[in-house]
């Protein structure tokens, strides 16, 4: 290989664990809320690009900066996300896991169909002052947004880590994660939890949101793309589990971006779902997950 | 029983004459697609209903049927007209062999993980027709011959009877399975899998029986539907829609009932495509979608047939009491 | 003969050695029972046994041939059932429907047929007369009382008409009365040629039912006669009272 082309991967590499910090983001929220709840939430990708719009919506009337919005949007979103489990979510008592795919996913087609109505199908962008502005590495380019937006991702899933693992809440949420009758059991409100859980995972949709919408350009019907996405990552690092997602993500989309630069970007969107169904077959409970046996 | 004998009759009698009753092609092509759905809806069904295992990735197998139809149709050199309708059931065997790798990988994982390799599988084999050009003309599409002969009125009603036929194949299939013992066991693994194998049931071969069953029959619909639109499309025929559609119709319907998808399929169809033609510019059908959709889940989680079977069980026992 | 034989099986889970070379043999036609403190592993046996679990090291036999590796549904084609410490069967299909799903042979014909089934059903009817839950066949699983789903859960592994069949805590959460019933049952059955072992707390039930017993100890056999040698093992009392 060249030296141009071995440059070009390492660039491409770079850029997939750069991303890849923004699809942990989003996938941690996903994770957890399984974790918690063990429901999957199919509208994640929707959430997402609804916070990317809102932050577009605030961008684009009072000229924000879009990492800024996230002041107003993540609170906002985790409001939203609160409400939504206690009306959508809570009330389903049977056969949970099935009937909640549905209810995320008919709130994922509602999101896309108001956000659609309101802001048309056509592809729009976050822009930020700096958005082009580079700098020089080893020879080859890194773009400031991606750094700020994986600093970013960084920055708010150290939180949630600290969240999880330094506080009390933290603790009755793992508790809640490991066995929810247990948890119940020794006094935690699992409904309060799960309320908060799913709250959190929208915040942090949401602030994925922003920094997806300034790396990419979106629509209301790009949720699909991102779900598939989210979807095969969780899996891939194993149900529930917080580190697989991040690690996941990372390894997802290096592979991604390499597999763009060596082979073509068309399949590289194909691999990502080979490496999943290679994973399934060699290791059904993905990277980090565990093979449950319901009860025995 | 007689009632329900007579019901029964009434219904097929007006399912077969339909096309004579209503000829106009705007009924017709309403009756199409109802009857479509109500193929691909008890045919989910066999996998999602009994089985537990919910599949959010049949429109793969939904457009493979469209596309592997659509393939012979041109490679084959066949003349449209009522000769391509033989090579549905090609389509429908070419889709079980699909099924039996996909199901294979997929059902090494759990219900809930189930439920995302699926919808995984679909978009996998949407980029694959989207961009394998050659074969399926991409992004761009596949166009179809279609029998230029069938005038204008006449034209849905071979379509329409090609999909009541395997409409009715799904539903004997459907009613095959559940009184056979392969049924029960399925069933059994909806209950509660573990107990299941405890006492003998091959759950693996069972549930990938049940999801080659589902797919062939969803394949073979997909294909007439390809035939029926002549123009295909990757991201109109692997569409996730049409896959919760067919999803939400049997809930509505009631999981794991002969009749509920079948229900669930004659009342929503219908209103989605009068939704779409009236809102589908704007996508706020999708908004309606999605409200028909939550209502149906929070407030019939069971779904209407069962509802309303016990609502006339506790009438009768009220009765039966006084 | 012994109709099945364990020899030197482990299995540890993460940190925990949940069974620790355990052996022991259950000899053809017998009732023997497996007792021992909590957490000595019996249950973990149980689904070692029966396929539930991979074991870690360590040997199942059936009637002299290997059985380890082998799926849950397998084991009971080959003629070992089970029943579960809370009492499992399958709440949204009727008291019969529950007799009829149990599979004996996998065979394509036996799976499609419907013209089985009506000897099946009278099987099934017959069996569930011998348990005195007849009443109850149309019943769904979900409306049955504990104690008819006991009996029904045992009824219907007895579907396929096995050889060994694994109780755990048979008279677990059972009133008296029908504890005698079940204990009938179990003697009854086994007078037709069926071997039963059973882990249990209840100890005069052991006591009483058993020919054999074996005590398990931190996943280990520490004893192993008839019921009264047992009880009077010093090593067994030192397990209960002290661990």
């Amino acid at each position: 290989m060249g030296g141009n082309e071995m440059t070009l991967v390492l660039e491409a590499a770079v850029l997939g664990i750069l991303t890849g910090g923004v699809y942990a983001l989003m996938a941690s929220g996903l994770t957890l809320i399984f974790g918690v709840m063990r429901i999957i939430n199919v509208g994640q990708g929707a959430l997402v690009i609804l916070g990317a719009y809102l932050s577009f919506a605030f961008f684009r009337s009072w000229h924000l900066d879009p990492l800024l919005t996230l002041v107003i949007t993540m609170p906002l979103m985790f409001a939203l996300g609160v409400v939504l489990q206690i009306v959508f979510i809570r009330p389903l008592k049977t056969d949970r896991e099935a009937l909640s795919v549905l209810v995320t996913y008919a709130l994922a087609l509602g999101i896309e169909g108001v956000l659609g109505y309101v802001f048309t199908t056509n592809y729009v962008q976050l822009r930020a002052w700096y958005e082009t502005a580079s700098f020089a590495v080893f020879g080859f380019h890194i773009t400031y947004v991606y750094v700020f937006g994986f600093l970013l991702c960084l920055l708010i899933l150290g939180a949630l880590f600290l969240l999880l693992y330094r506080t009390s809440f933290g603790g009755a949420v793992r508790a809640t994660m490991l066995n929810r009758t247990a948890a119940q059991l020794i006094g935690v409100d699992v409904d309060r939890v799960s309320a908060i859980a799913f709250g959190i995972g929208v915040a942090a949709a949401a602030a994925g949101g922003v920094v997806f919408g300034i790396t990419n350009a979106f629509n209301p019907g790009s949720h699909y793309d991102l779900i598939s996405r989210l979807l095969t990552i969780i899996v891939l690092g194993g149900l529930g589990s917080l580190r697989g997602a991040i690690i996941a993500a990372l390894v997802m989309l290096v592979t991604e971006d390499i597999t763009a630069v060596v082979i073509s970007p068309v399949w590289a969107t194909f691999v990502f779902f080979v490496v999943l169904v290679a994973v399934l077959i060699v290791r059904p409970q993905g990277l980090f997950g565990v093979r449950v046996r319901e009860r025995i | 029983m007689k009632l329900k004998a007579l019901g029964l009759l009434a219904v097929a009698v007006v399912a077969v004459l339909l096309p004579v009753i209503a000829p106009d092609p705007a009924t017709t092509n309403i009756a199409v697609f109802t009857v479509m759905y109500v193929g691909l809806a008890t045919a989910w069904n066999i996998m999602g209903g009994y089985t537990g295992y919910i599949s959010l990735g049949h429109a793969a197998f939904f457009g493979f049927g469209a596309y592997a139809f659509g393939l012979m149709l041109i490679h084959l050199n066949i003349t449209p007209g009522y000769g391509p309708f033989l090579l549905v059931p090609v389509a429908g065997l070419l889709t079980a062999v699909l099924s039996v790798g996909i199901g294979w990988i997929a059902l090494r994982t759990r219900a809930a993980t189930f439920v995302i390799v699926t919808i995984a599988f679909m978009f996998m084999l949407q980029l694959l027709a989207e961009n394998l050009v050659k074969l399926t003309g991409g992004g761009g599409g596949l166009g179809l011959p279609y029998p230029h002969d069938w005038g204008g009125d006449f034209f849905n009603t071979p379509y329409y009877y090609a999909m009541l036929v395997l409409a009715i194949l799904g539903l004997l299939t459907s009613w095959w399975i559940r009184r056979s013992k392969f049924g029960l066991g399925l069933l059994a693994i909806r209950d509660d899998e573990d107990k299941a194998l405890a006492v003998g049931v091959p759950t693996r071969a069972f549930k990938l029986t049940a999801f080659v069953i589902s797919a062939a029959l969803v394949g073979m619909i997909g294909s007439v539907y390809g035939y029926y639109v002549t123009y295909i499309y990757p991201q109109f025929v692997i569409d996730p829609l049409i896959g919760i559609s067919m999803v939400l119709m049997a809930f509505l319907g009631g999981l794991g009932t002969l009749s509920g998808p079948v229900i669930g399929a004659l009342l929503l169809e219908p209103a989605q495509l009068e939704f779409a033609y009236r809102l589908g510019a704007s996508r706020l059908y999708l908004v309606f979608y999605s409200a028909v959709f939550l209502i149906v889940i929070l407030l019939l989680p069971r779904g209407i047939v069962p509802s309303v079977a016990e609502l006339l069980r506790r009438r009768r026992t009220a009765q039966v009491a006084s | 003969m012994s109709l099945l034989e364990i020899s030197n099986l482990s299995k540890r889970f993460g940190g925990v050695v949940a069974v620790d070379g355990c052996s022991l043999s259950v000899a053809d036609r017998s009732i023997s029972g497996l007792i021992g403190p909590n957490g000595s592993g019996k249950t973990t046996v149980f689904n070692l046994v029966t396929g539930f679990i991979p074991r870690d090291t360590g040997e199942l036999r059936f009637k002299s041939r290997s059985i380890a590796g082998l799926g849950p549904d397998r084991i009971y084609g080959l003629g070992i059932g089970r029943t579960f410490q809370l009492a499992r069967i399958f709440p949204r299909l009727t008291a019969l429907e529950n007799m009829l799903v149990p599979v004996r042979r996998a065979g394509l014909r036996a799976m499609l047929s419907h013209g089985q089934w009506r000897h099946e059903r009278e099987r099934a009817m017959e069996m569930l007369a011998f348990m005195e839950i007849a009443q109850v066949a149309g019943t769904v699983g979900g409306a049955l009382s504990y104690g008819q789903r006991k009996l029904l859960e045992l009824a219907a592994v007895m579907m396929a008409a096995p050889e060994l069949v694994l109780l755990d805590e048979p008279a677990g959460g059972v009133n008296p009365a029908l504890l005698e019933r079940i204990a009938e049952h179990i003697r009854k059955l086994n007078r037709q040629g069926v071997t039963f072992l059973l882990v249990e707390h209840n100890m005069s039930f052991v006591m009483n039912l058993c020919d054999e017993v074996v005590v398990l100890h931190h996943g280990r056999t520490i004893a192993s006669g008839k019921p009264k040698e047992v009880r009077e093992n010093p090593a067994v009392l030192d397990a209960y009272l002290g661990a």
